[in-house]
């Protein structure tokens, strides 16, 4: 019983991730109607300031004020967020889709290169964090303490996020954009206001989920790429656009990695890329869609 | 139609007799270069019957590129054969499996869907390549090594660039021009207008009695074919396959190339695929941040010049004609 407790929890902590990850993409999805194949590379970015900041530059100090600087990359992501949207996509949303999915792409090559030009090529570690944290027995194993403080931080995102869009005036602001943009703006609603805000809350989300990344498995080259690829089959599964169905999307991607790495650990990635297509073949806007 | 097919005929011949001239004016690794970029041509017009002709974005034609390097690849490996001929066969083989299997289900839907399926079924190829290394050799990728051509071995003892640069080029060049006017013939076929006709308005298309699904799963079959046919002439000439090739970023170049050079157009694609791979080459030698340079001038292509290359020049052309008679 004790094994099926640390894969559930193992289940929980990679949904708290990709969570993190695919709930910036949809969010970002829904509103502007983008879809941003930069996306990994601001989980990147959160994870290499986070583990810059903690690992080199403020190296040696004390544990609990590093703990306390770890959301710098989520900063830093939304701060890229808010340079990003204003230039390189405002003037893509009047045109075709192939050229949003274009720039974004482009703009995926610049941002890996640019990461690797700052930071070089070598991974960066914040794993002293991750040590000081040490771990506790749960059901007679003993499991890392760091590992169920990314649960609760993805939970806690999770809640936060649906009260802000549902409970806030500003989160009525960005549902009645997202359902229809033409009319919020001839009710007063700056659209473009709205659109950064949005693109900087999905930023700062990926920013979270790479900085909470780093204590964990550090900042390496391509992470970005392949975390992309993940959040895809996650907002695929929830429905693109929908918040809910990216935490139904994640916890199910979380629960079917973890048991195909204990069971079937070749086709682990295989399996998962199917889940996307059967969705997308059965029920294409995704299992939580309303549509 | 008949002054298109001369005038078509009339630039083909001219642009095969420039390139027919290359391996004997050009230094071998000059031709080895071009060589590739036709290959990667091939590819592009392939990508473009459906991006151009049929208006779907495929974010996922790595698939039946890598299909076809890996169908090589394999046959040799388990074949014990080193027919260039047996290749393509292979290679057709293969890529017509996957893209009547994938195109079933990926050209049900339009716009962002079919990009984000086509991705997430060529990243199923990819992810099962990557982890069945006993039988694809993992990221080690599988060696390809000099293929006999219409059933003439290689000396084992003569020099592979020389072989790359002369025969191998001249056989590249032949499929390339035949791969051309094939797909010139098809996009001007009763076929290639009805494809037009659903890019241009699904619905009407519909309405007057074109089978929108069938022939969009058709497109997508030839457009795989023509792209699994590029990758089994770009295995030999590598002489590695590896799985770099059925990663999404690689689908990205090619939807690159193709908007570099102009989709609205049939040469187009032609032009971008050669152009960027001179680009890239020279990108990776003369800097390490080779991505950062290829994808600052994709965000300035896509910001200044939407036409690519082809439809800029083209539009140039028609102001310069229009002056003087103003």
């Amino acid at each position: 019983m004790d094994i099926f407790a640390v894969h559930a929890l193992n289940a929980l902590l990679y949904a708290s991730d990709l969570f993190l990850i695919a709930g910036g993409l949809s969010l970002i999805y829904g509103v502007m109607r983008i879809v941003n194949l930069a996306h990994g590379n601001l989980y990147a970015v959160g994870a290499y300031v986070t583990a810059w900041a903690v690992g080199t530059a403020l190296a040696g100090a004390p544990a609990a004020l590093l703990f306390v600087l770890l959301p710098v990359g989520a900063v830093a992501a939304a701060a890229l967020g808010a340079i990003i949207e204003p230039t390189l996509l405002r003037p893509f949303y009047r045109r075709a889709e192939e050229y949003q999915l274009l720039v974004t792409f482009g703009l995926l090559l610049v941002l890996d290169d640019a990461m690797r030009f700052v930071w070089g090529p070598n991974p960066l570690s914040a794993s002293v964090v991750w040590e000081a944290t040490g771990s506790i027995s749960i059901l007679g194993s003993t499991y890392p303490t760091y590992n169920l403080i990314v649960i609760v931080v993805g939970l806690l995102a999770a809640v936060f996020l649906w009260a802000f869009v549902y409970r806030t005036k500003f989160g009525v602001v960005l549902r009645a954009t997202s359902q229809n943009m033409r009319m919020a703006s001839a009710l007063g609603v700056n659209v473009n206001r709205v659109y950064v805000q949005a693109f900087v809350l999905g930023c700062l989300m990926a920013g979270l989920g790479g900085a909470i990344k780093a204590p964990r498995e550090g900042a390496v080259l391509g992470m970005g790429v392949d975390a992309l690829i993940l959040a895809f089959v996650v907002v695929v599964i929830g429905g693109l656009g929908s918040l809910e169905g990216a935490l139904v999307g994640a916890l199910l991607v979380g629960v079917v990695r973890e048991a195909g790495i204990a069971l079937f650990p070749e086709i682990e990635l295989a399996v998962l890329y199917l889940m996307a297509v059967a969705v997308l073949l059965v029920r294409p806007a995704g299992l939580l869609s309303r549509a | 139609m008949s002054l298109g097919l001369r005038r078509f005929l009339g630039g083909g011949a001219a642009v095969g007799a420039v390139l027919a001239l290359a391996p004997l004016v050009l230094p071998p690794y000059q031709t080895i270069l071009l060589g590739y970029g036709l290959v990667m041509a091939i590819a592009a017009l392939g990508f473009n019957l459906l991006l151009g002709y049929t208006g779907l974005l495929s974010f996922g034609h790595c698939a039946y590129f890598g299909g076809g390097a890996y169908a090589v690849a394999l046959l040799v490996k388990y074949g014990r054969t080193t027919s260039m001929e047996l290749f393509l066969v292979a290679a057709v083989a293969a890529s017509v499996l996957i893209a009547v299997l994938f195109g079933f289900a990926c050209v049900r839907y339009t716009r962002i869907f079919f990009s984000i399926l086509t991705m997430a079924l060529s990243q199923v190829l990819w992810s099962l390549v990557f982890k069945f290394f006993w039988v694809t050799g993992g990221s080690d990728g599988l060696r390809v090594p000099t293929p006999s051509l219409l059933g003439i071995a290689v000396d084992p003892r003569a020099d592979k660039t020389t072989f790359l640069a002369h025969r191998y080029y001249y056989y590249v060049l032949v499929l390339f021009l035949a791969a051309a006017a094939a797909m010139w013939l098809i996009v001007n076929s009763p076929f290639g207008k009805a494809l037009q006709a659903i890019r241009d308005n699904e619905t009407r298309a519909e309405f007057v009695g074109v089978e929108v699904r069938r022939y969009r799963w058709l497109a997508f079959v030839v457009s795989g074919v023509f792209t699994g046919l590029a990758g089994a002439l770009w295995a030999p000439l590598n002489g590695l396959t590896t799985p770099d090739i059925l990663y999404w970023q690689f689908s990205g170049e090619i939807v690159f190339f193709t908007v570099l050079g102009g989709f609205r157009t049939f040469t187009g694609p032609i032009v971008g695929a050669i152009v960027f791979n001179y680009l890239k080459t020279y990108a990776i030698g003369f800097t390490t941040y080779w991505q950062l340079l290829l994808g600052a001038v994709l965000i300035v292509l896509v910001l200044v010049l939407p036409t690519g290359i082809v439809g800029t020049l083209a539009r140039v052309r028609g102001r310069a004609a229009v002056v003087p008679t103003a």
